[in-house]
C-alpha cells in the first residue's frame, strides 16, 4: 500500500509526535461519539428492556403505551414499507435521470438538468413535508380518502431521496472510463446496448452504494413523513391506508412521554439505529467487493 | 513551530476558553436576572408566551422561557423541579392533589367537520359509534354517501383524555384514520377533507373560521359550540386552562400567576379565542 | 420475437423505447419539482419583505418576522461547526495521512464514522436530549442543539475531508520528504492547502445539512422563538419554525411559505458556493 510507504517517508521528530497525539485525540473523540450515543440509548431504554421481555414489543395487542401495550411491529412495517416503496420508485427514475445527463441529453440541457437536481438535493425535508401537507395530501384525498397515507409518505420520501441517488449514480456513470465506451461503440453496440452491457455493469457498485445511502435516509426520515403519513399505528392494507413510522413515532410522542413510555420510545430509537447499522454493514461489504 | 500549527492550537484553545467563558458568563447573568421556566400543554403555550412577553416588558429583570410538551409533562416537570410553573389544559386529577392549580382561562373542545358537510348535529352515541368504527358512512347519520375519515389525537394529549372521558371510551377502542398532534393540524386535516371528523379546541376553530376557513363546529348534547357557551359554562366539553406549582407560589412565580389571571391580559386571552377568568 | 425480427430493427426499436422512457421520467421529475418550487415562490413571495427578515415573530409566528429565528439558527450553526470542525478534520488527517488503511485503530474509527453517518437524525435528537439537555444539564438550549448537530456533522466533515486529502498527489509528500521537511510542515504547508477547496466544499455541505435539520433539534434546542441572550437560552431553528407554523399554528401557512422560501434560498446560496469550490478544485487538478 502507498500508505505504509508514507510512514517510512518521513523521520519522526518531536513536533510530529505532538501532532499525532492531537490527531489521535481528535479521532478518539469522534469514535467515542458513536459509543456515547449507543450507551445513552441503551441506558435510557434499560428501565423497560430489563423489565419487559423482548417478546412484548412483537406480541402485544397494539401500541397504546399509556395502557401498557407496546407492540412496535406495525411501526416497523410502516418504516420498511415507506422506505421500500420510495426506493422502488426512486431507483428507475434516478437511473433514468443519471443516464439522461451522461448519455442522452445535449450538453446544455444536461448541465441545466444537473443544476436542477443539485438544487433539489439541498431542499430540506421539512419543506417537502410542508408541500406534501398542503398540496399532495388534499389531492390524494379527493381520489381516495383520507389522503394522509402510505402513498403520500412514499411520494414525499421519493422526492427527498431522488436527488441523492441521481447524483451518486451520475458520478458513478461519469467515472466509467471513456475507452470502455468507445470500444463498445466500435463494436457496433447500440446506445442502449452500450449502457446495458458496459456502462451500468461498470458503475454498478457506485450506484448500489448511493442506493444504500438513500435507504438509510429514508428509514430515518422523520418530519416529512410525520407531516403526511397519517400516523395511525396499523398494518396498512392498501396504499391509501395511513401508517406510522418508528421515527415519526419518536417525534410525535417523546415530548409528551414519561416513565416507561419514554423508555419504549428510546427502544424504538435503538431499533432504528440497529436497522441502519445493518444497512451500513451491507454498504461496507459492497465497498470490500469493489476493492477486492 | 510552523505558524499554521500554532494557529490550529490557538483555535482549540479558543474553543475551550470560549465554552468556559460562556458558561461562567451564564452563571453571572443567572445571578443578575431571574429566570422562570414554564413547561406543559401546547394548547396553553402560545397564550402564556404572549403573556410572558408583556410581563417581561413590565419587569425587565425577569426572563420567562415557555416550552411545550403536553399537560402531563407540565405536571412531571413541576414535581421534579425542572420547571417553576406547569401548564395543564384540564382539571387536576385526584392523584395530583399535591399541586396548586390556578385557572387562567376556559376553553371548550368540540367536534368539527368541513363546512360542505350537511350534518349539523350528532348525538353522543353517534359520535361514539363513529369513533369506534361502528358507523363508517356519513349517510347513516344524515350526511352524504361517503366514507367517514376519523381524526384522532396522539397519545399523551389532554384533549384526547378529555374527549375519551366524555365518550366513556378507552383509546384502544378508537379506530382512527388519521392521528394528529396539535389543534392546527386537526383543522388543516378537516379543511383538506370534506368527509373528515375531528375534535379540537373551540378557540382554535373560531380563529380559523373568522378568517373564512370552511369549517363547522357541531353542537354537543344540543348545546351550540361557541366561546359564549363556554363562558356561560353550559357547554358539556369544556376545560380550564391552568398554571400549576408544586408549592404555594411566592416571589416572581406568584407575581406572574397573578398577572396571568388579571384583567391586564384579557385582550391576549381573547385574541387566542379563549375565555378569560374574572378575578378582579 | 427477437428471433423473428432482424436484430437491427429490434435494436432500433428497443433504443427508441428506452429513450422515450428516459425522456418521460426526466420530464416528470422536472415538472414535479418545478411545481414545488413554483408553489413555494407563489405562496411565500407576497409575504416576504425586509420587515419579515428584521422583526421578531409575534402572535406565535402569524405576524412579525423571523429575525430572532435567524439569529438562533446562526448561533446553533456556529456552535455545531466550531465543535465539529476541529474534531472531524483532525480525524480525517489522521486517517488519510498517518494511519495505514488496514490498521485496527483506523478501521475502528472509520467504522464508527460510517455508522454515525447513517444514524437517523431523530436518534441524534433523542441522544442529545438525554445527554446534553438532561445529563449535562444544559436544558433546552442553543448549546445542546448545536452540540447535537456537531455529532451529526462529524461523519460528513470527516469523510469529505479524508477524501479530499487522498486526492492530493503522493508526489507532494515525496518531494516534501526529499526536501527534508517534517511531516507536520509538509502537512501544513503543502497538503492542507492543496486539499483546501475540498475541505471548504465539505464544510459548506455540512452547513447545508445542519441548516435543514429539524428532527435533531426538536428535543434539544427547543421552541422558544425569542431573541436569544446567551447560548444557554432556548432558540428555535428556521426549519423547526416552518414545521411549527405548518403543524401547530392556525393561519400559519403564509409565514411558513415565506420562511421556507428564505431557507431554500439560503441553502441554494450555500450549494452554489460549495459547487464553486469543488469546481475550483477540478480546474486546479487539470492544471497540475
Amino acid at each position: 500500500m502507498i500508505l505504509s510507504e508514507r510512514n517510512t517517508l518521513f523521520r519522526l521528530i518531536l513536533i510530529d509526535k505532538l501532532l499525532i497525539g492531537i490527531l489521535r485525540a481528535g479521532a478518539m473523540l469522534a469514535a467515542l461519539v458513536m459509543l456515547l450515543i449507543l450507551f445513552f440509548l441503551v441506558d435510557e431504554s434499560w428501565p423497560v428492556l430489563s423489565k419487559l421481555s423482548i417478546v412484548r414489543f412483537i406480541d402485544d395487542a397494539s401500541w397504546h403505551p399509556l395502557e401498557g401495550a407496546y407492540n412496535l411491529m406495525p411501526m416497523l412495517s410502516g418504516t420498511v414499507l415507506t422506505s421500500v416503496g420510495a426506493l422502488l420508485l426512486t431507483i428507475p427514475l434516478s437511473l433514468a435521470s443519471a443516464l439522461f445527463i451522461v448519455f442522452y441529453a445535449p450538453i446544455h440541457l444536461a448541465t441545466l438538468y444537473k443544476r436542477l437536481i443539485e438544487l433539489l438535493s439541498g431542499i430540506p425535508s421539512v419543506v417537502f413535508g410542508f408541500w406534501g401537507l398542503t398540496t399532495l395530501v388534499p389531492l390524494i384525498n379527493q381520489w381516495n380518502p383520507p389522503g394522509a397515507s402510505l402513498l403520500a409518505a412514499i411520494l414525499v420520501l421519493t422526492m427527498m431521496i431522488l436527488p441523492t441517488v441521481t447524483l451518486t449514480a451520475y458520478t458513478a456513470l461519469a467515472a466509467v472510463p471513456e475507452e470502455l465506451l468507445r470500444n463498445a461503440a466500435a463494436l457496433g453496440l447500440s446506445r442502449w446496448g452500450m449502457i446495458k452491457g458496459v456502462a451500468l455493469p461498470a458503475a454498478k457498485t457506485g450506484i448500489a452504494a448511493g442506493i444504500i445511502l438513500a435507504a438509510a435516509r429514508a428509514l430515518g426520515e422523520t418530519m416529512a413523513v410525520l407531516m403526511v403519513a397519517g400516523n395511525v399505528v396499523q398494518y396498512p392494507e392498501t396504499l391509501f391506508d395511513p401508517v406510522r413510522t418508528l421515527a415519526a413515532n419518536i417525534a410525535l410522542e417523546t415530548a409528551y412521554a414519561m416513565g416507561d413510555h419514554r423508555a419504549v420510545l428510546f427502544v424504538s430509537g435503538l431499533l432504528l439505529m440497529l436497522l441502519v447499522m445493518v444497512l451500513s454493514g451491507m454498504a461496507g461489504l459492497l465497498e470490500k467487493q469493489r476493492h477486492a | 513551530m510552523p505558524k499554521n500549527l500554532q494557529l490550529l492550537l490557538a483555535y482549540w484553545f479558543f474553543i475551550i476558553i470560549g465554552i468556559a467563558c460562556t458558561s461562567s458568563l451564564q452563571a453571572q447573568t443567572k445571578a443578575a436576572t431571574q429566570r422562570l421556566v414554564l413547561t406543559g400543554s401546547s394548547t396553553i403555550a402560545p397564550l402564556v408566551g404572549e403573556i410572558a412577553r408583556r410581563f417581561e416588558s413590565l419587569y425587565p429583570g425577569v426572563r420567562i422561557d415557555v416550552q411545550t410538551g403536553g399537560s402531563a409533562r407540565g405536571i412531571h416537570d413541576v414535581r421534579k423541579g425542572i420547571a417553576a410553573i406547569g401548564m395543564v389544559s384540564r382539571a387536576l386529577k385526584a392523584d395530583e392533589a399535591d399541586l396548586h392549580a390556578f385557572v387562567i382561562a376556559q376553553d371548550g373542545v368540540s367536534i368539527i367537520v368541513h363546512a360542505d358537510n350537511p350534518v349539523r348535529t350528532l348525538s353522543r352515541e353517534q359520535i361514539a359509534g363513529i369513533y369506534t368504527g361502528r358507523i363508517t358512512r356519513w349517510n347513516v347519520v344524515g350526511g352524504a354517501d361517503a366514507r367517514i375519515t376519523v381524526v384522532n389525537k396522539a397519545e399523551g394529549r389532554s384533549t384526547l383524555e378529555l374527549f375519551l372521558d366524555y365518550l366513556q371510551l378507552k383509546n384502544s377502542e378508537i379506530k382512527p384514520h388519521i392521528i394528529i398532534g396539535d389543534n392546527a393540524q386537526g383543522i388543516k386535516t378537516v379543511l383538506g377533507n370534506p368527509h373528515a371528523i375531528g375534535y379540537v379546541s373551540i378557540g382554535a376553530v373560531e380563529f380559523e373560521a373568522q378568517r373564512g376557513a370552511p369549517i363547522r363546529l357541531l353542537s354537543l348534547d344540543g348545546v351550540e359550540a361557541s366561546v359564549e357557551n363556554v363562558r356561560q359554562d353550559i357547554f358539556p366539553l369544556s376545560r380550564s386552562l391552568n398554571l400549576v406549582t408544586s408549592n404555594e407560589p411566592h416571589g416572581w412565580v406568584q407575581q406572574f400567576i397573578e398577572f396571568a389571571r388579571s384583567s391586564q391580559v384579557h385582550d391576549l386571552v381573547r385574541a387566542q379565542y379563549f375565555v378569560p377568568v374574572n378575578t378582579d | 420475437m427477437r428471433e423473428t425480427m432482424p436484430i437491427h430493427t429490434w435494436q432500433v426499436l428497443r433504443d427508441r423505447i428506452v429513450q422515450f422512457l428516459i425522456y418521460a421520467s426526466v420530464l416528470l421529475i422536472s415538472a414535479v419539482f418545478i411545481w414545488i418550487l413554483a408553489d413555494l415562490v407563489r405562496g411565500g413571495f407576497a409575504h416576504l419583505s425586509w420587515e419579515f427578515l428584521t422583526e421578531s415573530p409575534r402572535d406565535a409566528g402569524r405576524a412579525g418576522g423571523i429575525a430572532s429565528i435567524l439569529v438562533s439558527t446562526l448561533l446553533i450553526l456556529l456552535v455545531a461547526v466550531l465543535t465539529a470542525v476541529p474534531i472531524a478534520w483532525t480525524t480525517a488527517i489522521l486517517l488519510a495521512e498517518f494511519v495505514a488503511v488496514d490498521s485496527a485503530f483506523g478501521k475502528a474509527v472509520r467504522f464508527s464514522l460510517h455508522v454515525l453517518a447513517g444514524v437517523p437524525s431523530i436518534v441524534f435528537g433523542l441522544f442529545g436530549n438525554a445527554f446534553f439537555s438532561v445529563y449535562l444539564g444544559l436544558g433546552f438550549s442553543i448549546l445542546s442543539g448545536g452540540l447535537t448537530l456537531a455529532c451529526m456533522l462529524l461523519p460528513i466533515l470527516a469523510s469529505t475531508a479524508e477524501a479530499g486529502l487522498r486526492t492530493v498527489p503522493n508526489a507532494y509528500r515525496m518531494s516534501a520528504s526529499a526536501l527534508g521537511l517534517t511531516r507536520t510542515a509538509a502537512l501544513v504547508h503543502l497538503i492542507l492547502p492543496a486539499a483546501a477547496p475540498v475541505l471548504a466544499a465539505g464544510l459548506l455541505l455540512g452547513i447545508g445539512r445542519a441548516l435543514a435539520e429539524t428532527a435533531a433539534l426538536l428535543f434539544t434546542s427547543g421552541y422558544v422563538d425569542r431573541m436569544p441572550d446567551s447560548l444557554l437560552d432556548s432558540g428555535r431553528a428556521l426549519a423547526l419554525h416552518i414545521f411549527d407554523l405548518s403543524m401547530n399554528v392556525p393561519g400559519g401557512d403564509m409565514p411558513a411559505y415565506a420562511s421556507a422560501l428564505v431557507l431554500v434560498s439560503l441553502l441554494l446560496c450555500i450549494n452554489i458556493l460549495a459547487m464553486k469550490f469543488a469546481h475550483g478544485l477540478q480546474r486546479r487538478k487539470i492544471m497540475t
